[in-house]
C-alpha cells in the first residue's frame, strides 16, 4: 500500500465521462463508463435523509474512485478529507475489499473539491463511513463484475464460472488465471452494472473489512514525508501573516507600518476587508504581511501599529455572561419538548433536586493550525488546504474573487487534526485574496498559535440547568431541561439567539430516559463572538449536564449510578419521543436510524461488566459511568479516577464501550475512542476560552491548556460490539468525547463525595 | 554568514541569525517534516537534535547553532527504520501525524540518554510535546516496542 497526498493535475484534468487515460505513472488504464448518480438530490427536503440530503449525496461510480494501471496497480481516490480519523485508510479498505485488490497493491490518493463528480465531501458529523460504505462498496463490487466479465468473455466462458480474488481472476473449472492489470484496459470499455445488478460481499467474504489494516500514511508520516497545509511548498512562493481585528466584529480605523516594511524580507503589507455579520466563512479581515519568509512575516506584523475599532461585541465578558446564561437558565423559557405534566409532576413529588452546569468557551486547537497557499494564473486560482469543506472553500474563495466556480480548484492536503475548525475556510480565503494582491504569485498564508486560540469559531459556552422529582422509591417521575447557549446559526444568519435544531438534537431533546412528565427548555443566548463546531458539538454541554444528573439522582434516590442510569434509561425500545413533531437525528432517519434504548443499555452494561464495575478500590479512588447516543452512535464510558489529597485529578484507567453499527477498521475505531477520552479529558480538566473586553484572555498552549502525556491513563480499554451487519453504520470520529467528562466528574464524586458542576475542573479540588 | 551541518550535510546560511532554526529548515532548506505548531516551546512539534540534544527550533535562533550538527526526523534514519519509526507504525501511533515527527525526535533523545526507561521517565520526558489527537497511550506503547526491539 502506497499513499500520496493529492491526486495531482494528471487525475484533475481528465473527463469525467469516457475512458480515464494515464492516471498512474505506470501509464494503465481505468474502469470507465458512465457515472452513475446514486441518491443526489438537492439540499434538504422534507423527506431526503442522509446521505441523501447532503449537498450532491453520493456517487458510487468505480471510474470516479477506481483506476488500474497496466501493471496491476490499483489507485483508490479517497474524496474525504483525512484529519487523523483513518479516512485514507478506511475508505479505500472498503473499495478494496469489494474490488477483490490486494492491498500491497493499492495506491490512495485524494480527491480535489468536486462534489458534482465525488459526491459530498463535507468531511464533519462523523459522516464518511455513514454514509460512504455503501457507495464505495458498489463502486469496488462494480469494477470487480467488469473484472470478471471480461475475463470470462476472453475465456469464452459464463462470468459465473470465474472468481475474481486477490487482484486476479480464477476460471474455477481450469484453474485459469488473468491479473487484473492485463484486464483493466479491455474492462474499462464495459458498461458499468446497474445497482440492481451488483454483487456485494456477502460479511464473511470480506477481506479487509474488519480488519486493523495499517495506516495508509503511517510511513510518510513516521519519516516527516507527510505533507499537511503547513507544508506547501513552491518556487517563488511568498508567505504571510494577518494581523486581524482583536474584537469579533472589529475594523482597521488605521494603520502605521513604516516599522514594518524595514523589516528585510518583507514585500508588501496589504488590508484585507472583514465582512459584516453574519459572515458565515469569509475572514475577520485585517492587515496582512507579506515576506520572503515565514519569519520575515512574522516580525513585520510585530512591527504594525493599528489603531482598531472594536465594534458592538467589544464589552464581551465572560463572567458577566455566565451570571447571564445561568439567569436565564432560571426562568421558563421556549419549550421545546413537552410530555406530561411537569409543573404538576415536580409539585407532587416525593423528593426533588436541582442542578446547573456549565461549560466555557473552547477552541480546537488542533496540533496544525491552519493553512493554506494560493496561486492564480491565468485567470484561475489554485489552493491547498488543510479543509474539512474542500467544496464549500471552492465556492467561498470563487465567490470572494469573483470568479467562476470552474475556475477555482481545491487541492485538499493532509490535515493536521481538524475537530470542526477547519469546516471553516476563512483562511483559504485570506490566501487566495493575498495570491491575487500578489499578482497570482503563490502565497502561503499561516496562522500562529495566537491567532488560531484568538480567532476561532469557538464551541458554544452553556448554562444548563436540571431540576427533577422522584417518588417515594426514588423512581424518577419528573424531568425539566433548561439549556441556554449561543448558536451556530449567529454565522450563517441575523443571531436567532436560540439554538437550532441540530444544536438541540445533540443529545437535549433527544434525551431517551423513560420519564412520563419531561420538558426540555430553550432560553435565549445572544453569540458575541464566532460560535462554530468542536468535535461533537453541543452534545458535550448536553451530555455533561444530563449524565452528571443522572448520577445526582442517584446519589439522591440511594442508588448506585449505574443501576439507576439504566432505571432512567427504561426498557430496551425504540424512543419513541412522542412530543417531537421532528427529531434531527444527525440528519438520519429514524426508522434506518432509531434512537434505540436497548443498545444503549447494552453498552451500559457491556462497559460496565468490563471496567469491573463495583470493584474494591483503593482510597480516594472512584469509578464514574456515563452514557450517551451522538452521531447515531451508542457510547457508553467508565473512568476511574484518584484524587490525591492536595485535589489533583488523575485518571489510572478508563473503559469505552462502542455500537457503531458495524467497523471497517476496529484499530481505528480504537484510536478514535483513545483520542476522544484524552480531548474529553482537556476539556474536563483544563481548557476555558474566555473574554475580557472583547479580546480572548488565552492566547498558546501555556494558559489553554490541553492535555499531556502525564496525564493520560495507563489504560484506556475500547470495548467494540461485534458489528452487525444488518445495522446501518453509525458515526466514530465524535461520539466517543460526550461521556467522558461526566464520567469523570461522577467518578470524582465516587472518590471524594465533592460534586464538579463546572469545567473546567481547574483548581476546585484543591483546598 | 552561519556554518552549521544539517542532517549531516554543510550549510552556510545567511541572513538574520536570529530566525528561528524551524524557519530555516522549512522556509530555505525544504525539510517540512519539522513542524511549527506554537511558536514559544510550549508543545514539542518542532523538536529536532542539536548535537544530539533535543531542542524546540522554534525557539532556537539559527545561530545557536552555529558549528553544530541539527538533525530532522527526515535525518534520523533515511530508511525509516529506526527502532522508533518502525515502533510508531507497529503500534499505529498516528491520527493525524502532524506532532509525531516531534515526538519521535522527543523519544530518540530520551533513549540514547535512558535505553530503558520507566514509565515516569516516558511521561517526564515526553511532557513537553503535545499530542491533540490524543495518541499520549500508543507513544508509551510505541516507546516500550521500541525498547525491547532494539
Amino acid at each position: 500500500m502506497t499513499a500520496s497526498p493529492i491526486l495531482d493535475e494528471r487525475i484533475s484534468n481528465v473527463s469525467r465521462r469516457g475512458v480515464l487515460k494515464g492516471i498512474v505513472a505506470a501509464g494503465g488504464l481505468v474502469l470507465a463508463a458512465r457515472i452513475m448518480p446514486v441518491g443526489r438530490p438537492f439540499a434538504q427536503t422534507a423527506t431526503a435523509y442522509g446521505a441523501a440530503a447532503m449537498p450532491h449525496g453520493t456517487v458510487n461510480a468505480p471510474n470516479v474512485f477506481i483506476s488500474i494501471a497496466k501493471d496491476g496497480m490499483v489507485t483508490i481516490v479517497c474524496h474525504r478529507s483525512e484529519m487523523g480519523q483513518g479516512v485514507r485508510t478506511g475508505m479505500p479498505q472498503i473499495v478494496a475489499d469489494e474490488l477483490e485488490a490486494d492491498w500491497n497493491r493499492v495506491h490512495v490518493v485524494s480527491a480535489p473539491a468536486d462534489e458534482e463528480k465525488y459526491g459530498n465531501q463535507d468531511t464533519d458529523g462523523s459522516r464518511s463511513t455513514r454514509h460512504f460504505m455503501k457507495p464505495m462498496r458498489e463502486a469496488g463490487a462494480a469494477a470487480r463484475m467488469m473484472l470478471e466479465q471480461t475475463a470470462a468473455k476472453r475465456w469464452g466462458v459464463d462470468p459465473s464460472e470465474v472468481e475474481a480474488r486477490n487482484h486476479e481472476v480464477i476460471h474455477k473449472a481450469s484453474g485459469r488465471k488473468v491479473g487484473y492489470g492485463e484486464l483493466a484496459e479491455e474492462a474499462a470499455t464495459l458498461e458499468v452494472p446497474a445497482n440492481d445488478q451488483l454483487r456485494l460481499k456477502s460479511p464473511d467474504q470480506f477481506r479487509y473489512i474488519g480488519k486493523a489494516l495499517p495506516l495508509a500514511d503511517g510511513f510518510d508520516i513516521t519519516v516527516g514525508k507527510a505533507q499537511y497545509g503547513f507544508d506547501t511548498w513552491m518556487e517563488g512562493m511568498k508567505y504571510a501573516v494577518v494581523a486581524r481585528p482583536p474584537v469579533f466584529g472589529g475594523k482597521v480605523v488605521s494603520f502605521d507600518d513604516s516599522e514594518a516594511r524595514k523589516i528585510p524580507g518583507v514585500e508588501k503589507i496589504v488590508k484585507i476587508e472583514g465582512t459584516p455579520a453574519p459572515a458565515k466563512f469569509q475572514p475577520l479581515g485585517g492587515i496582512a504581511v507579506i515576506a520572503n519568509n515565514t519569519w520575515a512575516a512574522m516580525k513585520g506584523r510585530d512591527a504594525l501599529k493599528i489603531t482598531w475599532d472594536d465594534g458592538p461585541h467589544k464589552s464581551y465578558d465572560s463572567q458577566s455572561y455566565r451570571a447571564q446564561l445561568e439567569e436565564t437558565a432560571r426562568k421558563p423559557a421556549k419549550v421545546v419538548r413537552n410530555e406530561g405534566d411537569v409543573d404538576a409532576a415536580l409539585g407532587k413529588a416525593a423528593k426533588k433536586i436541582e442542578a446547573e452546569y456549565f461549560i466555557p468557551h473552547l477552541a480546537q486547537a488542533p496540533m496544525e493550525p491552519p493553512a493554506a497557499t494560493a496561486r492564480i494564473r491565468d485567470g484561475k486560482c489554485e489552493v491547498w488546504a488543510c479543509v474539512q469543506a474542500p467544496q464549500v472553500t471552492r465556492t467561498d474563495v470563487a465567490e470572494r474573487l469573483g470568479m467562476k466556480f470552474e475556475d477555482v480548484t481545491v487541492h485538499v492536503t493532509l490535515l493536521g487534526g481538524g475537530f470542526g475548525r477547519k469546516s471553516k475556510p476563512d483562511f483559504a480565503i485570506e490566501s487566495a485574496l493575498l495570491s491575487k494582491e500578489m499578482g497570482g504569485a503563490p502565497v502561503k498564508l499561516l496562522w500562529t498559535r495566537e491567532d488560531d486560540i484568538r480567532h476561532s469559531y469557538y464551541h458554544t459556552v452553556s448554562a444548563e440547568r436540571l431540576e427533577a422529582g422522584m417518588d417515594a422509591t426514588g423512581k424518577p417521575v419528573a424531568w425539566r431541561h433548561r439549556s441556554v447557549a449561543p448558536s451556530i446559526v449567529s454565522i450563517y444568519s441575523p443571531d436567532p439567539k436560540h439554538e437550532g435544531p441540530f444544536e438541540l438534537g445533540m443529545g437535549f431533546v433527544d434525551v431517551p430516559f423513560d420519564i412520563p412528565n419531561l420538558r426540555c427548555e430553550n432560553g435565549e443566548a445572544e453569540a458575541h463572538t464566532r460560535i462554530g463546531w468542536f468535535r461533537s458539538v453541543s452534545n458535550i454541554p448536553h451530555a455533561f449536564a444530563i449524565q452528571s444528573f443522572a448520577a445526582e439522582m442517584a446519589h439522591a434516590a440511594g442508588k448506585d449510578q449505574k443501576d439507576y442510569l439504566l432505571e432512567l434509561l427504561g426498557p430496551a425500545r425504540v424512543a419513541e419521543l412522542k412530543s417531537l413533531d421532528t427529531l434531527w437525528n444527525y440528519g438520519e432517519s429514524t426508522k434506518m436510524y432509531p434512537v434505540d434504548v436497548g443498545r444503549l443499555r447494552h453498552v451500559v452494561e457491556l462497559v460496565s461488566e468490563k471496567a469491573g464495575w463495583g470493584r474494591k478500590l483503593p482510597e480516594r479512588h472512584g469509578l464514574g459511568i456515563a452514557a450517551h447516543r451522538s452521531f447515531v452512535t451508542y457510547v457508553a464510558t467508565v473512568v476511574e479516577t484518584a484524587v490525591a489529597e492536595d485535589g489533583t485529578v488523575s485518571v489510572p484507567r478508563i473503559d469505552v464501550a462502542i455500537d457503531c453499527g458495524n467497523v471497517v477498521n476496529p484499530d481505528r475505531v480504537r484510536a478514535q475512542m483513545e483520542g476522544a477520552c484524552i480531548m474529553g479529558l482537556s476539556l474536563a480538566l483544563s481548557s476555558e476560552i474566555s473574554f475580557k473586553d472583547g479580546r480572548v484572555v488565552q492566547g498558546n498552549f501555556d494558559d489553554y491548556l490541553v492535555a499531556r502525556i502525564d496525564q493520560a491513563p495507563r489504560e484506556i480499554n475500547v470495548h467494540i460490539v461485534p458489528s452487525n451487519w444488518n445495522l446501518a453504520p453509525g458515526g466514530v470520529g465524535e461520539p466517543g468525547l460526550p461521556p467522558l467528562a461526566p464520567a469523570l466528574t461522577n467518578a470524582i464524586f465516587a472518590a471524594t463525595g465533592k460534586r464538579i458542576r463546572s469545567l473546567p475542573i481547574g483548581d476546585q479540588l484543591k483546598a | 554568514m552561519i556554518k552549521l551541518r544539517i542532517n549531516g550535510q554543510e550549510k552556510e546560511f545567511e541572513g538574520d541569525g536570529e530566525m528561528p532554526l524551524l524557519w530555516y529548515l522549512r522556509d530555505q532548506l525544504g525539510l517540512t517534516g519539522t513542524k511549527f505548531g506554537c511558536g514559544i516551546a510550549a508543545c514539542g512539534a518542532c523538536t529536532v537534535h542539536l548535537d544530539g540534544e533535543a531542542v524546540r527550533s522554534c525557539q532556537t535562533p539559527v545561530s545557536a547553532a552555529e558549528n553544530l550538527s541539527v538533525t530532522t526526523i527526515e535525518g534520523l534514519d533515511p530508511q525509516g527504520n529506526h527502532p522508533l519509526q518502525k515502533a510508531w507504525r507497529d503500534v499505529a501511533v498516528p491520527q493525524c501525524g502532524y506532532c509525531q515527527a516531534g515526538q519521535i525526535m522527543q523519544a530518540a533523545a530520551l533513549l540514547k540518554q535512558t535505553p530503558s526507561p520507566t514509565d515516569e521517565e516516558i511521561d517526564s520526558a515526553m511532557w513537553g510535546n503535545i499530542c491533540r489527537c490524543g495518541t499520549y497511550t500508543r507513544i508509551r506503547a510505541a516507546i516500550r516496542q521500541a525498547v525491547k526491539g532494539a
